[in-house]
């Protein structure tokens, strides 16, 4: 792999792969046989990553959910399905770029495939806002999951998002009323829903897209109410406390299924999607269409009833009339 | 050296023996800097007779100046907990123990049921007082037994909001207060059962990205502060002042996310007409699959 980057917590990784690609040159040039060193420099990488991504704490597992060349939607949407063709606007106002959506094939079956997308450099970023979207994403993503209602196609939604835009228009064209008029629409929709957080998975930004018949989280993703960042300059009115809003926040993937508050982890590869991106989109393919095969033989009023009982569950509490 | 020596440094009085203004005290005008009586402020009801300020009031006053006749509390048996263990500078249960102790109230959220006039509804009013009106599970669950009874019973629902946004001490159980009651307004609406949200000072973050934007009518008092993003992050990131009454109340009824702004003062009327409507012969009769639905999940809890 090239100019790959890593994260500080990557950095014994760095040199072994600098050595593997110096041996690689040695061993195209054919002068000496160098296989079974290469392959022993391999081991000892795939030994350092286990035992990296082994112990990782809750913010390492933030850090990664940002990694720079960790893959985003459109990635994701162009490896899982056999075609897939964008649809643009929210018939209202505009169109989002921090939202995308498609018209996809999944191995035979129509599907409506929606996603937050980041971009990978300076201008692609902007363009994307970041991963961002205004109330126009928002609303974008509700008339396309409408047009799979109509011609009963399941719905796939991608959440990455460090949250939903903050600005004067974003507020002006109702940032919040569009978020709470999608969680109002998904709960009632009646096709088949599984929404996947494969990057950050930040508050009303993410849970705007995510109400869902099936919510998986990627392993090395994180889904909660605020940043560590954020939570940190509330809380403690410093930005120094991220570690450890990371710690509290229990973000992390494992922390949230063994909640009941997702339906599953997709665990990813050795090193992290980031890393071995293709096998990324594999498991996540596998996921969802695990997920799918349960779902889309079932009695759509059935369906939206498991749908809202499921979220109705969530939260916890002491109710004192059933403890005494 | 003054003439007098402080025995004590710093002023030792608890924010909670300071708020509550003791009957005959004088209550200052956050706006206009006015001075009244409480007796005076509640005869207003907590309108500023001279500048016409909104007051912040909690649900015990909303509940008795709306409500006609009897009222009755409901979801008082659920209270909240530290399950996540969340300390920051405090511990959450300690912040729990401190609100309980300085408001008497349960949680952020009281249900209330009764008449407006002749016509009964049950209402869900926030306090800001517990934790900023933060909504966590409690929040959440009384909405949705709210909701569950108002379908049963086929009154409309009120949701009174004020409200800084989500409980961060709860964290995603907090995050999925917003689909939970979503989600519920969802078979509200399917019972074709009226939703009226009223939003008050202030209204912000997960509250207004969820339930306060959902109403079948959206009011909000004057001069409320209405937003998803605090106006500080805003600026923040537009590296800009905010325009002139920029999320408030007035500036979302042109931008046209509300039906009306109400003067409190005329709030009663305005419900009771609003009400009315809905008692019409030909509204949608109640979902009795629905009902039977949420009798059966119930039963099964």
């Amino acid at each position: 792999m090239e100019n790959m980057v890593f994260l500080d917590f990557e950095k014994p990784l760095e040199g072994l792969f600098e050595q593997l690609a110096k041996l690689e040159e040695v061993s195209e040039k054919g002068d000496v046989d160098m296989s079974d060193t290469v392959k022993e420099l391999k081991n000892k990488i795939k030994k350092t990553q286990k035992s990296i991504y082994s112990d990782l704490s809750p913010w390492q597992k933030v850090q990664l959910s940002r990694h720079p060349q960790r893959p985003y939607s459109l990635f994701y949407i162009e490896k899982m399905f056999k075609k897939a063709t964008e649809l643009h606007g929210d018939r209202l106002n505009g169109d989002d770029h921090a939202m995308v959506g498609f018209l996809a094939n999944f191995d035979g079956r129509t599907v409506v495939v929606i996603g937050q997308q980041k971009g990978a450099t300076t201008k692609e970023r902007q363009y994307r806002n970041f991963g961002m979207a205004n109330p126009e994403g928002y609303r974008k993503a509700l008339r396309l999951m409408k047009l799979a209602e109509k011609f009963n196609f399941p719905i796939i939604t991608l959440v990455d998002t460090p949250g939903a835009h903050c600005g004067l228009e974003a507020e002006e064209h109702g940032q919040a009323a569009a978020i709470a008029q999608n969680m109002f629409e998904m709960a009632q929709l009646r096709v088949p829903i599984i929404s996947v957080v494969i990057g950050e998975g930040a508050s009303g930004g993410a849970i705007g897209l995510a109400l869902a018949d099936r919510v998986f989280m990627m392993e090395y993703t994180w889904f909660t109410v605020i940043s560590p960042e954020s939570c940190s300059s509330i809380l403690w009115r410093s930005w120094e406390y991220k570690e450890t809003a990371a710690e509290l926040l229990k973000l992390t993937s494992e922390d949230m299924l063994s909640f009941g508050l997702i339906d599953g982890v997709i665990k990813e590869p050795v090193g992290g999607a980031h890393f071995a991106q293709a096998a990324a989109a594999t498991a996540v393919k596998k996921a969802i269409k695990e997920a799918l095969n349960q779902l889309v033989d079932m009695d759509p009023d059935e369906r939206i009833q498991q749908r809202i009982e499921k979220y109705s569950k969530m939260g916890r509490f002491i109710d004192e009339a059933v403890a005494e | 050296m003054g003439w007098f020596d402080r025995l004590k440094k710093g002023i030792t009085t608890a924010t909670s023996s300071k708020k509550e203004a003791p009957d005959g005290m004088w209550i200052k005008c956050k706006k206009c800097k006015g001075t009244f009586t409480k007796e005076e402020l509640e005869k207003e009801l907590y309108v500023c007779p001279k500048c016409d300020y909104h007051l912040p009031i909690g649900s015990e006053e909303y509940t008795k100046f709306l409500f006609t006749g009897d009222t009755q509390k409901l979801f008082e048996n659920l209270k909240s907990y530290d399950f996540l263990e969340f300390t920051d500078l405090k511990s959450y249960q300690d912040r729990l123990e401190k609100a309980t102790k300085a408001t008497g109230l349960s949680d952020a959220i009281t249900v209330v049921t009764g008449k407006i006039q002749r016509y009964p509804v049950t209402a869900a009013i926030m306090d800001f007082r517990f934790i900023g009106g933060s909504m966590g599970s409690v929040v959440g669950e009384k909405i949705a037994r709210a909701i569950d009874y108002c379908i049963e019973q086929r009154t409309p629902l009120l949701i009174i909001s004020k409200s800084g946004g989500a409980r961060m001490m709860e964290s995603a159980f907090s995050l999925m207060q917003m689909a939970k009651t979503s989600a519920k307004l969802s078979q509200l609406a399917k019972a074709g059962v009226p939703f009226f949200s009223l939003m008050t000072d202030p209204t912000t973050g997960g509250v207004s990205a969820s339930y306060a934007m959902l109403g079948d009518i959206n009011i909000a008092e004057p001069n409320a502060l209405i937003g998803f993003a605090g106006p500080r992050v805003i600026k923040d990131v537009i590296k800009k002042d905010l325009p002139e009454g920029f999320q408030s109340s007035e500036y979302l009824l042109e931008h046209g996310f509300l039906d009306m702004v109400v003067h409190r003062k005329d709030l009663k009327k305005t419900l009771k007409d609003l009400l009315s409507y809905f008692e019409s012969p030909d509204v949608t009769p109640t979902n009795k699959k629905l009902v039977e639905e949420i009798a059966v999940v119930k039963g099964k809890a």
